[in-house]
């Protein structure tokens, strides 16, 4: 016998559980660690919530696998709110090809790229085939957060894979191009921090002035492009006039 | 012209602050806005302005300024301080908690702060800064809204909104009490489940004190460090105001206005919304304790709190006894010299 797909299989309170976050906010949480799956359930609840227009909801702030949702006390409680959002359907949220991919130029190594020999001896790869591997991956944006602009991009190769920093750095420049453990990141203002730096690019990721104040949306691809010196420079120069527009690669 | 304040002496950290910035911790940008929400309120209806008007706030000690380009009327909460204004060779000293008319070219020196480490002072017409992602608070770790990004200094000019002067400056005849029970109350998890039964009972069950590493951000505490069952790392997940983050060193963190919008330690317990002012008030050396309560008795305390701020709006009164002369006349007509205020008592 064959089982028949229950029409409620896809609704929030089946996917997720609530977890109490004090009195202006609860998470809803889809699993443990990270997951394509997840995250982009996590993403399709952020729009629908957004799309129905709860009242008393003030923002949401989507991570790996989980949903934070801020309300207004004052204005609803927390048990309202979680009855409602658990009959959301989600659907069949999957993680599919990324609408958009960004290009990321970057000067690997060197100065730009501080680690890079590290990473190269503790993976036992070359310095060049480390490039070659980060470069060579499609990253999606999981998350932004830590820092206004800062995207954790997923997922690195295995072979990439390296703890953080025992001693973070107290100053990391910004367009600094880093990896933690399965992510990738660019840190979009000088900041203390404790990922190891392969790269650097002169893009910026984060305009107050904007609307959407960053330059990746929710599920944006990524790929990093090895640059010389001198188009970093190029670009750079660029970007500081105003006229550098990103690059993109056709999604699907 | 419109007024503007003259920074003389910025004081160890004062900064424009408003209700926060909301709408934007999808992007990763922190909320800010002022620690003491009760006392930013307070001192807004003092002066008469909208709740969220921006003002600044002050940290142990306050700023030193001088008046610019037409008179202002500005009110202290959150804190006791002496407030003294200049105007030539006269001074003349007012409490917190009342509204004070201070003509053009008088200087205004806010003193220690008592009771609290972060008071509001805020100005008729609010603090006139450039709107950003639809707040004027201040991220110190973004670098923008507020003045520039940053704390003041001195040379500063802050430019104030308009804002009528007209009708008696008011008072709060009863202001809350800055006295700290030592209690703060919180709501278990969202990763409560990451620690031993004796790792929360310590946290419930013994005393903490704030530590000096106490600033915008959060308060880390000195005390009983917490057992975990499993590790303080989790995957990284949103973080709310009050939220109380554990690294590995056991060692809580409540994380404050200007906390990151994720993080990847375990968070025992969150400080409720009704306390989140208290905890906003603390100094290091403070000591306290945590007390476990329900989302929904959370939910009602922060109602009550709103009861309260009302209750206290609803009870600004003139300053009393005010001699009801037109001093703007007077000073326009140059009749008079050496007095300060409209509404002085005295």
């Amino acid at each position: 016998m064959v089982a028949t797909p229950s029409p409620d299989q896809n609704r929030l309170g089946l996917l997720a559980r609530f977890l109490g976050v004090g009195d202006t906010a609860f998470a809803i949480e889809f699993g443990t660690g990270i997951d394509p799956v997840l995250n982009a359930r996590v993403h399709r609840a952020a729009a629908l919530i957004r799309e129905a227009a709860f009242p008393g909801v003030v923002e949401t702030v989507p991570s790996f696998r989980s949903l934070l949702v801020h309300y207004d006390p004052l204005a609803t409680g927390a048990t309202a709110l979680q009855e409602a959002m658990a009959g959301l359907d989600l659907g069949e949220a999957v993680a599919s090809a990324p609408e958009r991919v960004w290009v990321i130029p970057t000067l690997y190594g060197g100065e730009a790229g501080p680690d890079l020999d590290e990473v190269a001896r503790a993976t036992g790869l070359s310095p060049a085939e480390v490039v070659a591997l980060h470069a060579g991956t499609l990253f999606r944006v999981y998350v932004q957060g830590f820092l206004p602009g800062f995207a954790y991009l997923g997922v690195l190769p295995p072979e990439l894979e390296l703890p953080r920093l025992t001693t973070p750095r107290v100053r990391v420049p910004a367009g600094s191009v880093a990896i933690a453990q399965s992510m990738s990141g660019v840190y979009p203002v000088e900041s203390p921090g404790g990922w190891r730096l392969i790269g650097n690019t002169p893009l910026r990721f984060f305009n107050h002035e904007t609307t959407p104040p960053t330059l990746f949306a929710p599920g944006d691809g990524v790929r990093f492009r090895p640059v010389e010196a001198d188009e970093h420079a190029a670009i750079r120069a660029a970007v500081a006039r105003g006229d550098y527009a990103p690059e993109q690669e056709a999604g699907r | 012209m419109s007024a503007r304040l003259l920074v003389t002496q910025p004081g160890p950290q004062t900064t424009v602050q408003d209700l926060g910035r909301v709408g934007a911790q999808a992007y990763g940008v922190p909320v800010c806005g002022a620690l003491d929400m009760v006392a930013l309120r307070l001192a807004n209806a003092l002066v008469g302005n909208a709740p969220g008007a921006a003002a600044l706030e002050c940290r142990l000690i306050g700023p030193a300024f001088t008046v610019e380009g037409g008179p202002v009327r500005l009110a202290l909460t959150g804190a006791e301080a002496t407030i003294e204004i200049t105007r030539g060779d006269e001074t003349r000293s007012y409490p917190a908690w009342r509204a004070i008319d201070v003509p053009e070219g008088a200087g205004v020196r806010i003193g220690a702060l008592r009771g609290s480490g972060a008071a509001v002072l805020a100005v008729a017409g609010g603090l006139d800064v450039p709107l950003v992602l639809n707040s004027r608070a201040t991220d110190l770790k973004g670098g923008f809204g507020g003045l520039d990004g940053r704390a003041l200094k001195a040379g500063d000019r802050l430019p104030i909104g308009a804002g009528a002067l007209g009708g008696p400056c008011l008072e709060l005849p009863r202001p809350p009490s800055l006295a700290f029970d030592g209690v703060l109350r919180v709501v278990p998890g969202p990763q409560d489940d990451a620690f031993t039964q004796e790792g929360m009972a310590s946290f419930l069950g013994t005393a903490y004190r704030v530590s000096r590493e106490a600033d915008r951000m959060g308060i880390r505490l000195e005390g009983a460090p917490l057992a975990f069952r499993t590790s303080a790392d989790i995957t990284s997940d949103g973080i709310a105001t009050g939220a109380i983050q554990v690294p590995g060193s056991g060692l809580p963190i409540v994380l404050l206005a200007d906390h990151q919008t994720v993080g990847g330690y375990a968070k025992i317990a969150t400080v409720i919304s009704a306390d989140l002012p208290r905890a906003g008030r603390l100094t290091p050396g403070a000591q306290l304790r945590f007390r476990a309560v329900s989302v929904p008795e959370a939910e009602e305390a922060r109602r009550a709190l709103e009861r309260e701020i009302t209750a206290l709006v609803a009870s600004l009164t003139p300053v009393r006894a005010a001699a009801e002369i037109d001093l703007a006349a007077l000073y326009a007509a140059n009749l008079i010299s050496g007095v300060v205020t409209a509404c002085d008592p005295e």
